[in-house]
């Protein structure tokens, strides 16, 4: 078998690249313990995957990386070179299998005698073609949902008597949903189809499976068929809201033995089949009313799902696919968490995992948050508990969303005194559902209407009726002191001493005070698989009020404990988890026992092997001190991101230990009014600024320091709430909109926002004030594109030596200032008029290691957080002097847009990426070229649409669209910039705005595919004001078109410049395939 | 608000919870048992006889209680229960009443709110732990516990008198020791007559004709199927010599469970108690021929000793936990059992063809078509 073949030679491994929606952090997951799997096997791995923040992208777990796209063409081009005997295409979600697919499609597996490992890439094509997957389940006499396909009105009536409703009728593929509709009956059936066969030429009939339940087995199979089922899921939310949207929970709680079984057979016979070899997931739905299902789906792959259910079970699914993929069976693989039985096992919970996807929607603006059968989420959290109501509200928690639990702020107890009249709310799907839900049952509506809106079951709502009715209790006896029995009730059920404080009129102290004194704490459960049945050495831990003992010995010697990043979101994901992760890694390596506190999923922080012990919980203030009273060891809260940040300076109050800076220097930086006062002590530059009291005082600085200005709360997390104004209607409009938005906690503060100035991310670590490393990230957007969204090069590439050493003083003086101990980083504007005219001011600093820290580790091959960990636990380390490199790394930001229907596709200081990739190349134009190129654009072919509003942006784009002409673009452009390019001599195809109501229109040649690439210049005024007013600008419908379209977009002329300059300097074939270690040599 | 209950260990320590069956006091040896799913079929099943069950998985009642038709026996078999976490829910479309409302109807004591994990690591660590379910406050020492290991419990949970379950030509006698319904289900779906008798029925004796249905049926049967039960091997003395002329007869045998345990006690073979019992839906064996794996149901506390399997006998399956002995079989003769249960009812129905497989052979041996 190939375990023993494969020894010492090559295996490539393709990654997923960039975190998007539905595809995120899970495969860092699941490629880093396949590479682990294979690497004690002795085998060479190589990967591909141009996700620089991964932690798979590392020697602790690879042998070599390459940053490039996982596109077809340069995968090719690395097996070409590398001549690998294997290759792994289930273990980097869809890019990764689709690329796969692409591959074996063009004959290059068989051209180069590469096998491909685990799944037959024959049972791979039966799950990802409807057909032929209807068909395959069909020849086992299982069930799929019923579907006729029905070409004219005649074809409709001969059906007549077949059709059992309801039904959802679906058009053409290419219409975007168009025509769809669901009918109840034949006459609404008829109608339907009528429309819809107007607009396309054949309809499918399908059975509609409204309100089925929406069950997933994750299964796995050797390839000696032995089959086992290592999970089950249960939605909360039925069919009809796709399962990365949905409220999950482990396993089933409404199946019946029969149920149960019945769908596990099921699975494993579909699996058997296929068959496929390593993990798959399988979908059913299960109709509540009398246990019929119908097989929706099988990803042949390690998926979201089989990344939860790893984490809800203690199974190291990708490991042991991994394995299972190399010829292992399963039975030879020990299990791993109880390091006594075997892998051939199906986990016995005795707790119950609730998930809660995570959505900002609030960063799109303009975004409609009804939830559906599209991923939308960017995120999300786990709880565990040994009820549901206790892992439901820790998940709830989790979210880092403000939320105490299910009783949200509306339900305040002198909030319902009012009296007002009660209006239930809306119980739609969207992210605010949960919520609703336990309002409206608080005021009193029946758990039957709510079931028979929703879908949901009623074992659900009676779950969540059980938190309401134990809070209403609460309410009713608040008058008298707390009784020791109803205190721990509602510690059972998930209620937080916050809460339960409020409600009896008490701080928090006093209730935690008064559990200690009443005996009523958490105790440490360990996640087993086996239910207890045989002891086990198992670090996976969760805290839980239903238990009376420990089921470990907390507080051993020499131990520390280091805070994760919590929920995958806008502005926090898989670098901070990198960021733990390599913290945990050296602390280990140094002799510390580690503690790892997180409550994502996604994450590779959560594996089991990665630290001494791993409490599975949530990142807040009361759980953190639980852990903390018990394992009593010191924190390390500067790698999470800005959840532990936010929380060290409430845990420094309570007298917790940190390692690194003194909490109260976290709040003089991250308050803006306190950090200010320290830059002019320090005689250090910043943007004029002030400290926002009123609208009326508010209007009148910003008169003073002319527009345009920036508004922005304190402790920001990519850019929560921040706001460019550029006039005073749009800051008015602002101002009347923000106080929801706004947490009154802090103080808002305004800025002159400076435009066309240079934006540069100091990333360093300091041992005593004294700085250790450093390294200098220029961006390519000018200021006022959110750092997370703005392109980052290394080293800068327009930054005069000059700049450079005034950047390198500034941060010195404050890292001296603040006697910085461990990571942080400094963000700066550098006005360049002149080598003598030089304005460097400071923006912000954060005391904690940054979004850019496995950048600028990865490309300059020194790992900062290493150090930085080193510091903090006290070794002596001597300041690095970093040569300029001879290379140059370019990261990219990766955008959603095209999942998020209506949100505009521009940048702001909010920031939208969802992701970022970043190459290398001997460049800074090839590096770009090759990082864009990973975030799923083509390389252009030869045309382009221009559509440039105002004038300096025409003359801003010039250049660029010279090298097009050139290049011999075809050019398509609207009416004033095809006259302003006619003037100099470049010819150009007229389009008409879309307002224009003429065609050929700009809409027209996207949707027609006629330009390869979309450069649309807009005014600032047209893309803030929309915020706001709701309009519909053409911009707008220009960018929204491109990105539908899935045609490159550039809304920045910096970025468009850079863009066809790259495209002019390399061709496709000119990008050079090297990997990482062909460029820097690790220190 | 429901009453207060205890739950008193043969060690004297006391859990506090409350009660959501019958109050009634009882007394038994304490169990547990790791499925998720399937607690109707598990308490009916008569393995369970006498025995207070404590559930691993925190959250009991979550379907209530499904239709008869899907029980193991046509009674709870528990003496005790203990959870987690009670749920009082019937809103499945298979439920007619609550879980609460079946355990008072049929007098089984219960409590709820009970720490059953550090419960479950007390039993595991003791093997066998006597218990007792009380709702006055607990008196800490002289408690009386019946000794439950002496017990031949056979009597309890077998059929008083012999019945027939029409199939089809190839009969099977079946001893009952306990059985569980979906074994006859299953010789049924496989259109197999089954004659079940007792656990001390002997059917070689003379004049052992079945009274069925009021009339005399001489006893014809083509071969014995011993089901699963309660309790030590050891103490179903008569069931081990009446398998023991089965087997010099040359009678085709399968064993589950006890029966497993039985056949090698016949075989002159010998069991042992096992330090940790293995009680649950996701136990996995190993096909000692084929190689082939596969997730059981399981409830025993005792196991087959391989080294004491004589001469022509081999393991079957061995559990892949522990190593130990899941199934004996003999190497000429269509002489089979397994320790798991193959029936599944609640648990995995991976290894239901073994009662296919078992005819088959059978027919084979007796050269039947």
């Amino acid at each position: 078998m190939a375990k023993k073949t494969l020894k010492g030679k090559k295996v490539l491994i393709l990654g997923s690249g960039a975190l998007k929606i539905g595809e995120a952090g899970e495969f860092d997951y699941s490629g880093s313990q396949a590479a682990k799997a294979l690497r004690e096997e002795g085998i060479e791995t190589i990967l591909v995957n141009p996700n620089i923040a991964t932690i798979q992208t590392s020697h602790d777990f690879v042998s070599k990386v390459y940053f490039l796209p996982v596109t077809p063409y340069f995968v090719e081009k690395i097996i070409n070179k590398e001549k690998p005997a294997g290759i792994l295409l289930g273990f980097g979600g869809q890019t990764a299998l689709n690329c796969g697919l692409e591959l074996e499609k063009r004959g290059i597996f068989k051209e180069y005698g590469v096998s491909v490992l685990g799944t037959p890439i024959s049972s791979i094509n039966v799950t990802e073609d409807r057909l032929l997957f209807r068909k395959k389940i069909e020849s086992l006499r299982l069930k799929v949902p019923h579907s006729v396909l029905c070409k004219s009105m005649g074809d409709l009536s001969k059906l007549k008597d077949k059709i059992r409703f309801p039904v959802i009728v679906r058009a053409g593929f290419s219409l975007g949903g168009l025509g769809s509709g669901v009918a109840y009956n034949f006459e609404k059936l008829t109608q339907i189809a009528q429309k819809a066969l107007g607009l396309t030429p054949q309809i499918l009939i399908e059975e509609y499976l409204d309100k089925w339940k929406e069950i997933e087995y994750e299964v796995v199979r050797d390839a000696y068929d032995n089959t086992i089922t290592v999970c089950n899921m249960e939605n909360f939310d039925p069919m009809g809201i796709h399962t990365g949207e949905s409220i999950v929970v482990a396993p089933s709680q409404t199946l019946t033995n029969h149920e149960y079984h019945n769908l596990r057979e099921i699975a494993i016979k579909v699996v058997k089949s296929l068959p496929v070899v390593g993990e798959c997931n399988i979908q059913f739905a299960l109709s509540p009313k009398n246990g019929d299902y119908r097989i929706i789906e099988v990803n042949a792959r390690l998926s979201r799902s089989s990344a939860l259910a790893s984490k809800a079970t203690g199974y190291p699914l990708a490991y042991i696919a991994a394995k299972l993929v190399l010829g292992y069976s399963l039975d030879e693989i020990p299990n791993k968490v109880t390091s006594a039985t075997s892998a051939f096992f199906e986990p016995a919970l005795d707790y119950v995992v609730v998930k809660i996807p995570r959505w900002d929607f609030l960063k799109f603006k303009d975004h409609n948050e009804i939830i559906g059968s599209a991923m939308q989420s960017v995120g999300e959290v786990m709880g565990i508990g040994r009820s549901f109501e206790e892992a439901l509200q820790k998940a709830i928690r989790s979210l880092d969303l403000d939320y105490e639990g299910i009783i949200s702020d509306d339900l305040d107890p002198d909030k319902i005194k009012k009296g007002k009249k009660i209006r239930f709310k809306s119980i739609d799907p969207t992210p605010n559902r949960l919520y609703n839900i336990a309002y409206n049952i608080f005021f009193g509506q029946k758990i039957f209407e709510i079931r028979s809106r929703t879908g949901i079951d009623l074992w659900f709502l009676e779950r969540i009726k059980h938190i309401v009715d134990f809070y209403k209790r609460m309410i009713n006896e608040s008058k008298q002191a707390i009784k020791e029995e109803t205190l721990r009730g509602a510690k059972k059920l998930g209620f937080t001493d916050t809460q339960i404080a409020e409600i009896y009129h008490k701080n928090w102290e006093e209730i935690r005070n008064l559990r200690k004194k009443w005996n009523i704490l958490p105790k440490i459960c360990q996640i087993d698989t086996l239910g207890g049945e045989f002891p086990a050495k198992t670090n996976y831990l969760y805290l839980s009020y239903h238990r009376m003992e420990n089921d470990i010995k907390p507080g051993e010697n020499n131990q520390v404990a280091i805070l994760g990043g919590g929920p995958y979101q806008i502005g926090s994901s898989v670098e901070f988890d990198w960021c733990a992760v390599n913290s945990v890694l050296t602390a280990r390596k140094m002799g510390y026992k580690t503690i790892m506190i997180n409550c994502n999923p996604e994450t590779v922080s959560t594996d089991y092997d990665i630290s001494g012990k791993l409490y599975f919980e949530e990142l807040t203030l009361e759980r953190v001190l639980d852990i903390v009273d018990v394992e009593n060891c010191p924190l390390i809260v500067s790698v999470g991101g800005q959840i532990p940040n936010k929380l060290a300076p409430k845990l420094a109050k309570q007298n917790v230990k940190f390692l690194s800076n003194d909490p109260y220097i976290i709040d003089k930086v991250e308050n803006r009014q306190k950090f200010s006062a320290l830059l002019d002590r320090l005689k250090v530059r910043q943007p004029l600024w002030k400290k926002l009291t009123s609208k009326k005082e508010a209007l009148k600085f910003a008169n003073k320091i002319n527009y345009p200005v920036l508004i922005r709360p304190s402790y920001v997390l990519s850019g929560t709430a921040m706001f460019v104004a550029y006039s005073k209607q749009s800051f008015t409009a602002y101002l009347d909109h923000s106080s929801s938005i706004v947490n009154p906690e802090f103080p808002l503060v305004i800025s002159k926002f400076i435009r066309g100035a240079k934006e540069v991310d100091f990333d360093a670590v300091s041992r005593k004030g004294k700085i250790i490393i450093a390294a200098i990230s220029e961006h390519v957007e000018h200021a006022g594109v959110h750092s997370g969204d703005a392109t980052l090069v290394l080293p800068s590439f327009s930054l005069s030596e000059k700049s450079h050493e005034e950047i390198r003083s500034v941060a010195e003086k404050i890292s001296k200032a603040l006697k910085i101990n461990g990571p942080f980083n400094i963000q700066f504007l550098i006005y360049e008029r002149s080598p003598f005219d030089l304005e460097v001011l400071v923006i912000e600093a954060n005391l904690r290691a940054s979004r850019s820290f496995p950048f600028v580790s990865k490309v300059l091959g020194v790992n900062f957080i290493k150090l930085a960990t080193e510091i903090m636990l006290g070794k002596k380390v001597l300041p690095i002097d970093i040569k300029t490199p001879p290379y140059f790394g370019v990261k990219v930001p990766h955008f959603s847009f095209t999942r998020l229907r209506q949100v505009d596709p521009v940048l702001r200081v909010e920031m939208a990426s969802t992701g970022e990739v970043a190459c290398f190349g001997k460049d800074f134009y090839e590096a770009y070229l090759k990082a864009l190129l990973s975030t799923g654009i083509s390389y252009p072919k030869k045309s382009a649409l221009l559509s440039f509003g105002g004038d300096e942006a025409k003359q801003r784009l010039l250049p660029a669209v010279r090298i097009l002409h050139k290049m011999g673009f075809k050019l398509y452009a609207t009416r004033k910039t095809g006259l302003y390019l006619r003037n100099y001599g470049i010819k150009s195809e007229f389009v008409y705005k879309v307002f224009e109501k003429k065609s050929p229109n700009v809409l027209d040649i996207i949707k027609e595919k006629k330009a390869d690439v979309v450069f649309n210049l807009s005014d600032r005024s047209d893309i803030d004001m929309k915020a706001w007013t709701k309009q519909i600008t053409d911009g707008y419908l220009i960018r929204r078109a491109a990105v539908d379209a899935n045609i490159p977009l550039f809304t920045k002329s910096t970025i468009a410049n850079l863009y066809v300059t790259s495209l002019y300097k390399y061709s496709l074939d000119k990008l050079s395939i090297k990997s990482w270690e062909e460029y820097v040599h690790e220190k | 608000m429901n009453k207060k209950g205890y739950l008193i260990l043969e060690n004297g320590q006391i859990f506090e919870g409350i009660s959501v069956g019958a109050e009634k006091q009882v007394t038994g040896e304490v169990v547990f048992n790791t499925g998720m799913v399937g607690y109707p079929e598990g308490f009916t099943d008569p393995s369970y006889f006498g025995q207070i069950l404590t559930m691993t998985y925190p959250l009991i009642g979550n379907y209530g209680v499904t239709d008869k038709k899907t029980w193991e026996s046509d009674r709870l078999q528990i003496r005790g229960l203990i959870v987690s976490s009670y749920i009082d829910n019937k809103s499945h479309y298979t439920a007619s009443q609550t879980l609460s409302d079946w355990l008072k109807k049929e007098g089984i004591p219960a409590l709820a709110n009970i720490d059953t994990r550090t419960l479950t690591k007390i039993i595991r660590e003791f093997g066998v732990m006597k218990g007792q379910i009380t709702f006055s406050p607990p008196i800490k020492s002289g408690l009386f516990f019946d000794d439950i290991k002496d017990d031949n419990l056979l009597p309890y949970v077998s059929c008083k008198k012999p019945s027939v379950y029409k199939g089809g030509d190839f009969r099977i006698l079946t001893l009952d020791c306990g059985l569980k319904e979906n074994q006859i289900r299953i010789w049924q779906k496989l259109k197999v007559t089954v004659i079940r008798v007792p656990w001390d029925y002997d059917p070689f004796k003379k004049g052992s004709d079945l009274k069925v249905n009021q009339g005399l049926t001489p006893v014809k049967f083509d071969a014995v199927f011993i089901s699963n039960g309660p309790g030590d091997p050891k103490q179903a003395v008569r069931t081990i010599e009446i398998v023991r002329e089965a087997i010099k007869r040359e009678f085709p045998l399968l064993g589950i469970c006890l029966g497993n345990q039985i056949l090698a006690l016949a075989a002159k073979a010998d069991t042992f108690k096992l330090k940790y019992g293995h009680r649950g839906q996701n136990q996995p064996v190993k096909d000692e021929i084929s190689g082939r794996c596969y997730i059981t149901t399981q409830n025993h506390g005792f196991a087959v000793d391989i080294k004491t399997l004589p001469e022509g006998w081999i393991p079957w399956f061995t559990n892949l936990n522990d190593d130990t002995n899941e199934g004996i079989r003999h190497k000429k003769l269509p002489f089979l059992s397994c320790q798991f249960h193959p029936e599944a009812t609640p648990g995995p129905t991976d290894t239901e063809w073994i009662f296919e497989y078992f005819l088959t052979e059978a027919k084979k041996w007796l050269k039947k078509p």
